[in-house]
């Protein structure tokens, strides 16, 4: 189960301009190491990748591991040197793919 | 010092700690060559050194299912100056692979927060990759109250 991703890109930048972004989106994250009450493992079911690119250009990305906390939280930074988009995916360890895109201007 | 009733519970504690880890290295936690084995694999065989990254936690954590981290590797991001990965690894988790970052010129500064779970008590590692092959390392204690890899 997942909702909306939530991505603070701010509105406008100078160019050249050097961004902190913050993303996160809601992801229980089961790590494979819990067991049910019954005993029996619950699979593993993660968000294993982190993409966030830029018109097209890869800006950052992220490998994730069962001990990234329930919820991924990320924040990074990014340059900016033209008005665009930045996309951002989340990739399901089950193949669903979450994405959020954010425009932002150069003044 | 006198032995107070605490300090015997304590001690007891302690004692009874000790043959159930011995028990179980391996099996539920990772074992240290793993680690070490992760971090040659990242590394590309070369000796980690000090040194420009900077690895932010907290020394105590009272909930291991959320614990802040930061690193911050200080380079231009420019040219030959430019980070390529940054591996954090958890030494004592079941699986101590906790994330890999990858970082580009489009990054502007090669810093980045997340939030990661620790069963326990343990050594937070973070590796980052130059460009150029080089490698660096930092390295943080963390304590833990209460573990966060469910039972």
């Amino acid at each position: 189960m997942s909702s909306k991703p939530r991505v603070k890109v701010p509105k406008t930048a100078s160019a050249g301009e050097v961004i902190v972004i913050k993303t996160l989106i809601s992801h229980e994250m089961e790590s494979g190491q819990r067991k049910d009450k019954d005993g029996n493992p619950i699979p593993r079911k993660i968000i294993n990748k982190f993409t966030c690119e830029f018109n097209g250009q890869p800006v950052f990305s992220c490998d994730l591991d069962p001990a990234i906390s329930a919820n991924p939280y990320f924040e990074f930074s990014a340059k900016v040197p033209e008005s665009g988009t930045f996309k951002f995916t989340w990739v399901d360890d089950d193949g669903s793919v979450y994405s959020d895109e954010q425009p932002i201007t150069v003044e | 010092m006198p032995l107070s009733r605490r300090r015997v519970l304590m001690l007891a504690a302690g004692a009874a700690a000790i043959p159930a880890l011995q028990l179980l290295p391996g099996a539920a936690f990772a074992a240290a060559e793993d680690v070490a084995a992760m971090m040659a694999d990242f590394s590309g065989g070369k000796e980690p050194q000090a040194g420009k990254i900077t690895l932010t936690a907290p020394e105590i954590a009272e909930n291991g299912n959320t614990v802040p981290i930061s690193v911050d590797v200080a380079s231009a991001m420019e040219g030959d100056d430019m980070v390529d990965a940054v591996l954090i690894l958890a030494d004592g988790n079941p699986r101590p692979e906790v994330a890999t970052f990858h970082f580009t010129a489009m990054s502007g500064s090669a810093a980045a927060t997340t939030r990661m779970r620790l069963a326990r008590t343990q050594n937070v590692i973070a590796l980052a990759r130059m460009a150029d092959g080089s490698v660096y390392m930092d390295k943080k204690e963390v304590k833990v109250t209460i573990g966060g890899c469910g039972g």
